[in-house]
């Protein structure tokens, strides 16, 4: 015993101290590795839920069906064309803006409602009550004969309401 | 025969010392409710592995499974209540469990790396309820995920990473199952008995439960078998015989299937995560879901570790004066939390949303006071009512548990529809 523990005393460590700190630097080793062996597992899978269909433009119908005033759901875009009192077309998106509960337009209040916690967003987007951050996406417009197309591609983050994010005719 | 009830004995003495100190066994020390937690892990895991016979992880077939164990399955639907009510008293068990650890003082020297095995434990116990939460795959599950992947995502620097690896894509979908599924069955149960094992043996080597002296006197200690078995097994027969009876009339809940386009009003978290859901009200999500309980978790991971903040061990608050400190703590949380509630809500008007400057209004603002709050409070209770920083430290545990339990009780019976504040007798119903 004593004999192997001088081949350390240079070290000033013995040698079952040598060798717990050797498995635990061994140990921690394997540990780190399987972890990334995990995690690199799990990223490759990133992008395994693609949205079922590709969603490109979808048409909304034709510019008269929209009342100025009023708020419109598309279900096979996945959100509301809203028509302001001036006419602009502006297409929201339903995915609330806090943490992603999908938002009903509550026709008496005339506001967006989002169940989850109470956020509320205007005719616009905008956000009335919070705990929203920020006001709900837009898609872009495009206003083709008679028609009214949304490309639902990627919605457009915004801070607060501009008259220019709507489309006019 | 001797020889094989000897190795019973044997593997018991594994796991428990061979004698321990005579106080420990007075029920009123522990209230058994370790025990009762192991004996819950038990019935999860066993009626877990029945409900795997089942299941079927895939989009299509997820919710039909579940709801064929109560139409196709013998009993398949009491199974599945025994395994939803011993989930959720589990959760109860291990909260009590942590605050009577704190409480008599069993954090401190030689029993410090267990309480944070324990926070661990903790963790996976939250994290198995969650995540087999959403298994059924119904509109609970679904707005369960949606709410919490998005929360993952105002961590800062690596939310979105994060959010991506787990949801296994940009959206919700196959992917996510098969991971919640993964975590529930297989990496959690694991680490869960893993961990377990190490508390259970850190908790012999520390000779038993904590205990208080008994005055100059030596401590008397008795042997484990039978006495300390027998009271286990009195806890442990009872707890499971009511288990099996609730879990009777005690349906776990079913809702629709799961659709994207239409979150239930109100969205309701589960009601372990409700004191949460009740911040997610107040304060600038990045705080609410990421600093709070960030802080919180290493306020309760670093607690050991400052000398003198564990209580004299084994005597409830350390002391009769200690009691009527943690009464006064404990109300004092709670009417603070009404009051902020209360405050907030009618504070809230139209106009107020959460926008640029919410980030300093509802973020930095209330977590500096908070802050604030506990440090006058503990400089009032050390520097000027001469109390000690153990009894200061339980102030303040016990402070934090009665506003988390206020939290938590407003968000299950107080909020309706829209989240809106009303009285449980008006409203329409949550989420258990
Ligand atoms: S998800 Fe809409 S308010 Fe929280």
């Amino acid at each position: 015993m004593s004999k192997t523990d001088t081949r350390f005393a240079g070290f000033k460590i013995g040698r079952r101290t040598f060798f717990n700190r050797l498995w635990a630097v061994l140990g921690l080793a394997a540990l780190a590795e399987f972890g990334w062996l995990g995690i690199s597992f799990l990223a490759s899978r990133r992008d395994r839920n693609r949205p079922e269909r590709e969603v490109g433009v979808v048409d909304a119908g034709e510019i008269s069906m929209f009342l100025p005033g009023t708020v419109t759901a598309v279900p096979q875009g996945q959100f509301y064309l809203a028509r302001l009192p001036d006419g602009g077309f502006l297409a929201l998106s339903r995915t609330c803006t806090h943490l992603g509960c999908s938002v009903p337009w509550d026709e008496e209040k005339g506001a967006f409602v989002c169940p989850c916690h109470g956020s509320t967003f205007s005719l616009t987007g905008e956000v009335l009550t919070g705990p929203a951050p920020r006001p709900l996406d837009t898609y872009p417009v495009r206003i083709e004969n008679g028609m009214v197309k949304v490309d639902c591609a990627k919605a457009r983050r915004r801070d607060r309401f501009l008259a220019e994010q709507a489309t006019r005719i | 025969m001797k020889a094989s009830r000897q190795s019973i004995t044997d593997f018991i003495l594994h796991l428990h010392p061979r004698t321990v100190p005579y106080p420990t066994i007075r029920f009123r020390l522990s209230w058994g409710l370790g025990g009762m937690a192991v004996v819950l892990t038990g019935l999860l895991f066993l009626t877990g592995a029945l409900l795997l016979l089942a299941y079927r992880p895939t989009l299509e077939e997820a919710y039909g499974s579940v709801r064929a164990l109560g139409r196709d399955i013998p009993l398949g639907y009491w199974v599945r209540n025994i395994h939803h009510a011993s989930a959720n008293l589990l959760a109860v068990v291990v909260v009590l469990h942590l605050l009577r650890t704190a409480l008599t003082g069993a954090f401190g020297p030689g029993r410090r790396l267990n309480w944070t095995i324990g926070l661990g434990l903790l963790v996976l116990v939250l994290a198995a309820n969650f995540t087999g939460y959403l298994l059924p795959w119904d509109q609970l599950a679904y707005w369960a995920v949606t709410v919490s992947m998005a929360a993952l995502g105002y961590i800062p620097l690596c939310g979105d990473w994060l959010r991506g690896v787990i949801q296994g894509g940009p959206e919700i979908g196959q992917a996510t199952l098969s991971n919640f599924y993964v975590l529930h069955v297989a990496v959690i149960p694991g680490s869960l008995l893993v961990l377990l094992l190490w508390h259970f043996w850190l908790v012999r080597r520390a000779g038993g439960l904590i205990s208080a002296s008994e005055g100059g006197e030596p401590i008397r200690r008795i042997p484990v078998v039978p006495n300390l078995i027998a009271r286990e097994a009195a806890v442990g027969l009872s707890l499971v015989a009511f288990v099996l009876f609730l879990a009777m009339f005690w349906n776990a809940p079913l809702l629709e299937q799961a659709n994207p386009g239409m979150s239930p009003n109100p969205t309701k978290a589960p009601w372990y995560f409700q004191g949460l859901q009740e911040l997610l009200l107040h304060l600038h999500p990045v705080f609410a879901a990421f600093v709070w309980p960030f802080l919180g978790g290493a306020a309760l991971l670093l607690l050991p570790l400052i000398p003198g903040s564990a209580l004299p061990g084994g005597v409830w608050f350390g002391s009769e004066r200690g009691r009527g400190l943690a009464a006064w703590a404990a109300g004092g949380g709670a009417l603070l939390a009404v009051a902020a509630v209360l405050a907030d809500n009618a504070l809230r008007q139209p106009g107020v949303g959460m926008a640029a400057g919410a980030l300093i209004a509802r973020g930095i603002v209330p977590t500096s006071a908070v802050i604030l709050l506990a440090a006058g409070g503990y400089w009032l209770l050390v520097k000027a009512a001469n109390r000690t920083r153990a009894e200061a430290v339980m102030a303040g545990l016990v402070a934090g548990f009665a506003i988390l339990t206020v939290l938590t009780v407003v968000g299950v019976f107080f909020r309706g529809a829209e989240m809106h504040l009303v009285w449980p007798w008006h409203g329409t119903g949550g989420s258990l």
